[in-house]
């Protein structure tokens, strides 16, 4: 086992490399360049920029410096938050992103979870049709529709709770974000335990443990749960890499400090130094997730080993 | 799970291979009520996306001098009322329906092919091989989406077709996650050793027993991908990338929806409805599919 | 949170009484803070390294202050200096500065922290996008290219500190307008000695203006208290300002709706109508220095580069429509470059995209067919605008303006640096651009369309309307000097140069217990003015 986590951490060098290398070059062939916006500026003063950023060397040197810095951890300046590294902008956001999206993958399988199980044992009943019927609704509803909604009725109309702001994490502050980013969450988890369960519940071992007589919640909780949470597991590591980098929706509408409008505005304002550090920190994110979703699939299922 | 016999009652590809796995899937499909309404009411959606501009009095394009965001009325027969530029609503979203669910089957049919067979592969293949083809997976996760689309438009040009390359270069990544964790764990059963013992070939394996006996995640993730990719394509067109106007879709329509959603709700409830409409249709057909595919629920 | 009486009538009885108790203890323990939610973050507290949003300025006009600052009415008052003498030949200007002024720190601030400001601007190293505002004082250009040291800057320090003289390459009677701009801030010359650039960082920075920065969540507020130096804290009545980023409009529309926010710096065009209805003492609009307007291509092989063809688009265009139909009276119709309200500016009289509808359709058409195009020879367009709900609607209203016409228009939208990117490299027929202007004076709009400016999208030529312009800029004459500028817009209009659409107007959100807050042309509004009603 220790031996296979070390080899996958070898690999994860590699892998961001490919990752590092493929992003920088993409994103320095597309078209449009950080300074170009409304106003197109004076030759010299668009000399002076790319001076300033290096971006008149050639590219490889430009990459190779990149590299350089990379390797002493130094991910650069941000190109339009001048008074903040990228270091200190992904540092500064991400604790929010990170509080945000634990608490609404928590919610998730808190609430997703028991659905999707009660919904496959009462198959085809009315229990079932009305939980998968919320869970849609959840999935039908794109969050940022019910995002402004809900901060227009709790915030607004009923006065119950702040409509945005962070506060430094305030409890109230969060119910709406997080409760926003977990509804379609919610509706993932509860709509795939139901198929798995369904699927486990008429496997043959199963079928042998209910024969041994042994009580329904046992076989279920002790014999069940545990292997259908596996397709679960799977979307899981990738969607929390996702979730806990932040939401640019979420965070606009409710006017957060998080990390994940740097994935998108990084882009659109090509700020070439953030959007390599978001690409590095989620690369690293999305490589260690599934580390550990692979890890656990062991744990959930004991037949799954790697040591071949 | 000690006995190779039993084994076999695992194994859904055993009973339902070959011909007669179409036929008596289909005849279970069509006795679930709810299933075969929601694939009425899919081809009914389908149609009138097709068909339906043809019939309506407005054009796509054609611009309302004298109703500027109505709200639904007989008067001027928009019967859903008109966008923000007056144009009629209802035809607009019949058009954008043909885009969008385009768009839907063509992420579909990738997530299905190529996410369901690699994943199914680098499961069963274990080893070295599910490393480096999973370590591609968490490359292609990782890539900054947007300039990888914005460079797909540079190297091929505006073209409607893009949206679809562009969709499907991504979506098929959770597929083949979900599947190769389900092959993992299928794999040591004893019903895959023994056809493994008995010198099966390894491609009929994957083909006839891995993934028939994943399809139900399968079937439920590929239901969820569909509003996915709906909304996604609303931001490659943001990005100049996806459906340009005069053009649209429903994904276009709801964002456009969302910023006049408090003056003007129908703008966003019109297409809103579509798609969740069909949506539920989706989830019961994927249901009523997986059950009818699974011989051992009946 | 500071007590809004919007909040109050919003919900049911038991909630309202509840919510008013909650306000009350709010206003009594925070009544002076003030939030102000702004469209974007600011980029750096250095002025140098400013990106360019409206919404910087109002934080920065907070913090710092230059030789003049802004009256709630945005006319000049006297700042940093108490008085200025102009040389006859309208080159050298000297300021008296006054001496009570201090930094935050306590520092006194002095015309060498002027030199030293408008020195590090202009240094090529800092890089400064709006180096080019300060191009009018002598040998600015030839520093900013690195071709001269930074000395050689043509302004001085004098008298200790208490007299700053700048020179000027030539006359610029506008140049007491750029002095408010943040480019002309001075800078704390002691601290940039001591901590080099992490002089800005909000542990040693210090500022001139009635505010001062204390704390800066990236991407979330910014806030700043009261300057104690400041020489005129006594009138300063806020305690606290708060500026949150607020890009969605929206969202910062529900922020003031439940009281989280007292100024909200743009509604959506959406939302005008409603709020007019519903919050009809909150909703502001005024005239504004901005220009929206579609770019001809003039370069050759484009259907564009025929004066006829310009023409009959440009009478198609029905302004009205797109000003009080589609955009619901956000915009005004626009049917020349330069907005009403410049200062000493006129603007053109009869417009001939303003008459009769009719009449104009039938000279388009006339026109087209002139230039060769018919039912057999459609006109085909390749129309470029930057994505955005607004950008798309009018795009999309002018198409089917043109329609009639027998124009078929080609939709392409990108988001903004590949739109900007692509026009400039003249990929266009017709594009949309926009023009916000960076001082008050109609010079500042007519630069756009002289040749060989960057901005000159459409590479639209004339070297009447070149020379007018050159000789404009040597005129001292404030009324001469308007007469040429004014023949210059004429001429370009005459060659429908561009096609002017809308004028902008400034849509702000302000809650109706503030005082001193007025609606301005150049919609600035320092904070310093304002305060809440007891």
């Amino acid at each position: 086992m220790l031996n296979y986590i070390a080899k996958r951490l070898a690999m994860a060098i590699p892998t961001l490399w490919i990752v590092i290398t493929l992003s920088f070059f993409l994103m320095r062939i597309a078209p449009g360049g950080p300074f170009d916006g409304e106003r197109q500026l004076p030759p010299e003063i668009e000399a002076n920029l790319m001076a300033a950023y290096h971006l008149d060397e050639p590219l490889w040197m430009q990459y190779l410096r990149y590299m350089g810095n990379l390797l002493q951890g130094d991910f650069g300046p941000s190109f339009k938050y001048k008074d903040f590294s990228v270091t200190e902008l992904i540092m500064q956001g991400f604790p929010v992103s990170l509080e945000l999206g634990a608490l609404a993958i928590g919610l998730a399988l808190l609430l997703g979870l028991p659905m999707g199980v009660m919904a496959a044992l009462k198959r085809n009943t009315a229990l079932d049709y009305s939980l998968m019927g919320v869970a849609l609704g959840g999935i039908a509803i794109p969050n940022f529709v019910i995002a402004p909604l809900m901060a227009l009725f709790f915030g607004v109309i009923l006065g119950w709770l702040p409509v945005g702001g962070w506060n430094g994490g305030a409890l109230p502050n969060l119910v709406l974000p997080v409760v926003a980013l977990a509804i379609q969450q919610i509706a993932y988890v509860a709509r795939m335990m139901r198929a798995s369960m369904i699927e486990v519940l008429g496997s043959h071992y199963i079928r042998t443990a209910r024969a041994k007589g042994l009580q329904e919640y046992e076989v279920i909780l002790r014999h069940a749960l545990r292997p259908a949470m596996l397709p679960v597991l799977s979307y899981l590591g990738p969607a929390i890499a996702g979730i806990i980098t932040g939401s640019v929706v979420i965070e606009q509408i409710f006017g957060l400090p998080g990390i994940g409008r740097y994935f998108v505005q990084g882009a659109l304002n090509r700020d070439y130094t953030l959007v390599m550090g978001t690409v590095v920190f989620y690369g690293v994110l999305i490589v260690l997730m599934n580390l550990i979703v692979d890890l656990l699939y062991s744990l959930f299922d004991p037949q799954i080993r790697y040591d071949d | 799970m000690t006995s190779s016999s039993n084994a076999s009652a695992d194994d859904r590809s055993a009973t339902v291979a070959g011909e007669s796995l179409g036929r008596e899937a289909w005849r279970r499909l069509r006795q679930n009520r709810a299933a075969m309404a929601s694939l009425v009411m899919l081809g009914v959606m389908t149609l009138a996306c097709v068909v339906g501009p043809w019939l309506l009095p407005w054009g796509l394009a054609e611009v309302d001098w004298n109703a500027f965001g109505v709200p639904p009325t007989l008067e001027g027969n928009h019967f859903l009322g008109t966008d923000a530029n007056g144009r009629d609503l209802l035809t607009r979203t019949l058009h954008g329906g043909r885009i969008s669910l385009s768009v839907a089957l063509v992420a579909t049919l990738v997530s299905l092919v190529i996410g369901v067979l690699y994943g199914a592969i680098a499961g069963y293949m274990g080893g070295r091989v599910d490393s480096l083809m999973m370590r591609f997976v968490d490359i292609m996760y990782s890539l900054p989406f947007m300039f990888l689309v914005i460079l797909l438009m540079v190297v091929l040009g505006r073209n409607i077709l893009l949206i679809y390359a562009a969709i499907g270069a991504v979506e098929w990544l959770d597929m083949a996650r979900i599947v190769r964790g389900q092959t993992l764990s299928l794999k040591r059963r004893e019903f895959i050793e023994a056809a493994h013992a008995l010198g099966v070939r390894d491609s009929k394996i994957v083909l006839r027993h891995l993934i028939p006996n994943s399809v139900g995640p399968v079937i439920i993730y590929v239901t969820l991908t569909v509003p996915k990719v709906i909304l996604l394509e609303s931001f490659l067109s943001f990005l100049g990338l996806g459906v340009q106007e005069p053009l649209t879709s429903w994904g276009v329509l709801i964002s456009e929806g969302t910023s006049n959603m408090q003056g003007a709700p129908w703008m966003l409830i019109v297409p809103a409805v579509f798609l969740a409409v069909t949506l539920f249709c989706l989830n019961f057909l994927g249901d009523g599919l997986r059950d009818a595919l699974d011989p051992r629920t009946r | 949170m500071s007590a809004s009486p919007l909040q109050r009538n919003a919900s049911g009885l038991a909630l309202g009484l509840a919510m008013a108790t909650s306000t009350l203890f709010a206003s009594a323990t925070q009544a002076q803070t003030l939030d102000i939610g702004v469209m974007g973050e600011l980029a750096s507290f250095d002025t140098s390294q400013v990106a360019g949003g409206v919404w910087e300025s109002q934080v920065l006009m907070d913090v710092y202050e230059g030789l003049f600052k802004l009256a709630p009415d945005g006319e000049l008052l006297p700042g940093m200096a108490t008085d200025y003498q102009v040389s006859e030949d309208g080159r050298t200007y000297t300021f008296q500065l006054r001496d009570d002024a201090r930094w935050s720190d306590g520092e006194p601030v002095t015309a060498e922290d002027f030199v030293t400001g408008w020195r590090h601007l202009l240094k090529p190293r800092n890089a400064s996008k709006y180096a080019y505002m300060l191009y009018p004082v002598v040998n600015a250009e030839a520093v900013n290219r690195g071709d001269m040291p930074p000395e050689k800057l043509g302004v001085e320090a004098l008298d200790e500190g208490r007299t700053l003289r700048v020179e000027l390459e030539h006359s610029t009677p506008y140049f007491p307008q750029l002095l408010t701009h943040y480019t002309a801030y001075p800078l704390p010359t002691h601290l940039l000695e001591e901590h080099g650039s992490d002089w800005v960082d909000l542990e040693h920075i210090a500022t001139n203006g009635a505010f001062t920065p204390v704390e800066w969540v990236s991407q979330s507020r910014i806030s700043v208290e009261p300057n104690s130096q400041y020489y005129d804290a006594e009138q300063v009545s806020l305690e606290r300002v708060n500026y949150h980023t607020s890009e969605d409009r929206n969202a910062a529309l529900s922020r003031f709706r439940a009281g989280e926010l007292d100024i909200v710096r743009e509604y959506a065009s959406e939302r005008y109508q409603w709020l007019k209805e519903n919050l009809p003492e909150a909703t502001r609009m005024a005239p504004y220095l901005g220009s929206y307007y579609y770019v001809f291509n003039h370069r050759d092989g484009h259907p564009t580069s025929d004066a006829r063809v310009r023409e009959a688009l440009s009478l198609a265009i029905r302004r009205k429509v797109l000003a009080e139909q589609l955009m619901q009276g956000t915009f005004e119709p626009a049917h020349a470059f330069v907005p009403p309200g410049v200062n000493h500016y006129e603007g053109l009289d009869e417009a001939p995209t303003a008459g009769k509808l009719e009449a104009r359709m039938a000279r388009a058409r006339k026109l087209l067919q002139e230039a060769g195009y018919g039912p057999d020879n459609p006109l085909q367009l390749r129309l470029r605008y930057n994505s955005s709900e607004e950008h798309k609607r009018i795009a999309v209203a002018i198409a089917a303006m043109w329609r009639p016409l027998g124009v078929e228009v080609d939709l392409i939208n990108a988001e903004a640096t590949v739109h900007y990117q692509t026009i400039a490299e003249g990929d266009f027929d017709v594009a949309r651009a926009g023009w916000v202007a960076d001082y008050n004076d109609a010079e500042n709009f007519l630069t756009l369309l002289k040749s060989g400016v960057g901005n000159n999208y459409g590479a639209y030529a004339n070297p009447a309307f070149d020379a007018l312009l050159e000789k404009a800029a040597r005129t001292q004459d404030a009324d001469a000097r308007q007469a040429l500028l004014e023949e210059a817009e004429t001429l370009a209009m005459q060659d429908h140069a561009v096609a002017p659409l809308l004028y902008y107007v400034s849509r702000n959100l302000v809650n109706p217990a503030l005082k001193g807050w007025q609606n301005n042309i150049e919609d600035d509004h320092p904070s310093r003015w304002i305060s809440f009603e007891e």
